[in-house]
């Protein structure tokens, strides 16, 4: 394949004759994927392919957005992996509903206190139920009701992001910033009771 | 809302490592391949772009994306040497059967 700069990938991208440049693109990409998917994906030659398609759509949708800050085929890659594992986790995580997620989390025989296999004092098991029942009150006190809900599909259940916004109706980024507000508020409540969070760390951690 | 022993451990160090001015996915995503690009050159990413790494270390999403293309270009790395042996090797080859 021919090398080429940054500068030669947009302009053939951009011309008449831009054919084989495509192909040249698609070849990267697809070898790329193809090195991601090895132990991952079965049918992974028809995958790679599948997934490079798409991705060539987007990145030539996209050519002006190229800030030219890394190799051109360094970006369509970055592109690429993106959409791939966007549709491998759709795949994925498809016959997972978040609402039983959530139900599960919140009723299913889940012990909200201390462990009794711990090994620990009766003083720091009272502090420790102590500390338990503080932080789900912050919770209760300062999260709504989606921010909960983020909290136990993403932090608690491991829920993708993505499929967990797809979920809630919204996007990654929203997503991210709804817990990111989240965290923060919980931080802010227990630093404004006296604590840090590596105090109530260490008052929930091993005896 | 009702938290077990294991809720309890990852929420308290996910806010141990809240900070102020986080950078959401969308923000990682535009630096990304500048991110890869930098470790690929045994240059120190994390310090050039510290909330990029912050966000790779809370968000599971794209620091699986960003595992998959440090792997894609370290196999391209890999794989490039080898094709230009076989340029060489090539033109070795076709020198030596058309002598003079």
């Amino acid at each position: 394949m021919k090398e080429r700069t940054n500068e030669e990938w947009l302009s053939e991208l951009r011309g008449s004759e831009r054919d084989r440049t495509i192909g040249d693109l698609r070849a990267v990409i697809v070898r790329g994927l193809k090195t991601t998917f090895v132990g991952r994906v079965r049918g992974l030659n028809e995958t790679a392919e599948d997934f490079a398609q798409d991705a060539l759509i987007r990145v030539l949708n996209n050519l002006d957005s190229f800030r030219g800050e890394s190799r051109f085929t360094t970006w369509a890659q970055k592109i690429a992996v993106r959409v791939a594992y966007t549709e491998l986790r759709r795949r994925r995580w498809r016959d997972v509903s978040l609402q039983e997620v959530i139900e599960r989390h919140e009723g299913g025989g889940r012990e909200p206190t201390v462990l009794e296999d711990r090994a620990s004092s009766p003083e720091r098991e009272t502090a420790r139920k102590t500390m338990v029942e503080t932080l789900q009150r912050f919770i209760n006190e300062e999260l709504t009701e989606r921010q909960r809900e983020a909290m136990i599909a993403v932090m608690f259940e491991g829920i993708p992001l993505e499929e967990a916004a797809r979920r809630m109706e919204t996007n990654r980024n929203a997503l991210y910033k709804l817990l990111h507000d989240a965290r923060r508020k919980l931080k802010k409540r227990i630093e404004a009771e006296g604590l840090s969070p590596a105090e109530v760390l260490e008052a929930i951690g091993e005896g | 809302m009702m938290l077990n022993s294991e809720d309890l451990d990852k929420l308290a160090q996910a806010l141990e490592l809240t900070r102020e001015g986080e950078l959401a996915c969308d923000g990682c995503f535009e630096e990304l391949d500048r991110f890869v690009e930098m470790e690929l050159a045994g240059l120190d990413a994390a310090a050039g772009l510290p909330l990029v790494r912050d966000h790779l270390d809370k968000c599971g999403d794209c620091r699986e994306e960003y595992q998959a293309l440090l792997g894609a270009l370290r196999a391209e790395q890999g794989w490039m040497p080898i094709r230009l042996i076989w340029a060489r090797l090539r033109r070795f080859l076709l020198s030596e059967r058309s002598p003079g």
